[in-house]
């Protein structure tokens, strides 16, 4: 089938970027997203062009490496779904796409579809981690914990840090990624004894590292590839609330 | 100030002066269904509780907590949306992510400024008239507040206004009740849901409530 492509170039994370016009006449639905960039690619390549640079890693949908907006729409018009899970066969013949990298003043661009997600990172870093001693792996029956427990700390964990939620959200705010590694800690016990402190610390960084505020529009669950659940969010809030209201 | 610091406590005031500006529209609706009484009995009660709430000192110190809240409720928005406005950065070029959420949620800010227009137009009407004006009185010698809303509401115009106002606020509070509970922490799948329902419920009740008001006035009187 035939695409029309509109994708934003950009030098680097200074320059103005905008979006320039491709054509692809061989594309096969069976081929996924990225692999249709590929073979836009190879063609800019063999032209002595500057491929379009786009983060990609595992394509299986699990490391949270690929996002980026397709027609407007953060991984594109599937829901939960991530771009490297995204088939040609979501597409008709003929018709233009629109490929722009995630956009916010904590995302700088890189190159073309690239961005720094460093600052997710950094709100890892300053308290989404349990301080004990590494070791070797305990034996997984020490400490009791009831399936329903474990289950809603993997829903949590599940998150893979891609940033749609982030490039769904009105105001830019990370509080879906922050909340789901607050809670994913915060349910466990190993996690539980230090969620005052993380909670304060994780919620300050993500203020410092230029991230909006959260209104509870609930756009990001709708666009996150793993379907994770505001309600993390409002828990993020009770604990912060508790936290602030307790020390 | 405190409330600057990060998004959660500027929520946090959001939430609670939102919640507290909900609950008095719950009494304002009750005292002003008195304007439905039959006419004679309407003007006399309506004046007399003008009259008892003007009067009455812990009423004087919950209307300084309610002028608080609107300018605290509208202050953190102005700045909240500017803030927004800056983690945006520059935007996309096609945007189509008003897909996922409902637009009275995305755009409680343009709601929150029709609403606040109105207001203006509300208390300068109204409430300054009765304050600072010069108003005859009725029998009971109370401030005859009943003839001048009787007036206001004869006003083609001026009913329009204010049922487009009332269904602005309807959608403000449609997505905000819910949304406070959600900022101070409600997690609880079952109870988020019920909340959920409830201010929907409220939003309804309130909106259909307010709108009743000068629809009929300008139908029957």
């Amino acid at each position: 089938m035939k695409i029309h492509l509109k994708i934003w170039r950009q030098k680097d994370s200074q320059s103005k970027g905008g979006f320039k016009e491709y054509t692809l006449d061989d594309v096969h639905q069976e081929m996924s997203f990225l692999e249709m960039l590929d073979t836009l690619n190879i063609k800019l390549v063999k032209k002595g062009e500057h491929p379009v640079e786009f983060d990609h890693d595992c394509r299986e949908g699990i490391c949270g490496q690929c996002g980026v907006m397709i027609n407007g729409i953060a991984h594109g018009p599937l829901k939960n779904t991530t771009t490297c899970q995204l088939h040609m066969r979501s597409f008709k013949d003929g018709d233009t796409i629109y490929v722009e990298p995630f956009k916010a003043a904590a995302f700088p661009v890189v190159r073309d579809l690239k961005i720094n997600r460093s600052s997710l990172d950094h709100i890892i870093t300053s308290g989404g981690y349990v301080s004990v001693d590494t070791g070797q792996a305990p034996e997984a029956n020490t400490i009791p914990i009831t399936n329903e427990i474990a289950e809603a700390a993997f829903d949590s964990a599940a998150c893979i840090g891609c940033g749609a939620c982030v490039a769904s959200c009105k105001n830019s705010s990370a509080a879906l990624f922050t909340s789901a590694k607050i809670t994913q800690l915060e349910l466990l016990p190993q996690g539980k004894k230090e969620t005052r402190k993380r909670v304060v610390a994780m919620v300050n960084q993500m203020e410092e590292e230029g991230f909006g505020h959260c209104t509870n529009t609930e756009a990001c669950q709708v666009e996150c590839p793993e379907d994770i659940s505001v309600l993390n969010i409002a828990r993020m809030n009770y604990e912060y609330n508790k936290s602030k209201i307790l020390n | 100030m405190w409330y600057v610091k990060n998004a959660l406590t500027r929520k946090n005031l959001m939430a609670l002066t939102g919640l507290f500006l909900s609950f008095f529209l719950i009494i304002h609706l009750l005292g002003n269904l008195q304007l439905l009484l039959p006419v004679e009995e309407a003007r006399l009660q309506y004046n007399w509780y003008s009259h008892l709430l003007a009067g009455n000192i812990v009423i004087k110190v919950i209307s300084i907590v309610l002028y608080a809240c609107i300018l605290l409720h509208t202050i953190d928005a102005i700045y909240m949306s500017l803030k927004s406005k800056k983690a945006n950065g520059p935007g996309y070029a096609k945007d189509n992510r008003g897909r996922a959420s409902k637009w009275y949620a995305r755009n409680m800010m343009f709601l929150g400024s029709i609403i606040f227009l109105f207001l203006v137009i509300h208390f300068k009407d109204f409430w300054y008239h009765y304050k600072f004006g010069e108003m005859p009185l009725d029998e009971n010698g109370n401030k005859d507040l009943y003839t001048l809303v009787i007036a206001a509401f004869d006003q083609l115009w001026y009913v329009i206004l204010y049922v487009l106002a009332i269904i602005a606020l309807g959608y403000h509070l449609l997505h905000g009740v819910f949304s406070a509970h959600r900022t101070l922490g409600l997690y609880h799948p079952l109870y988020s849901k019920i909340v959920k329902f409830l201010g929907m419920a409220y939003a309804g009740i309130m909106t259909v409530g307010y709108i009743i008001i000068p629809v009929f006035i300008y139908l029957n009187r």
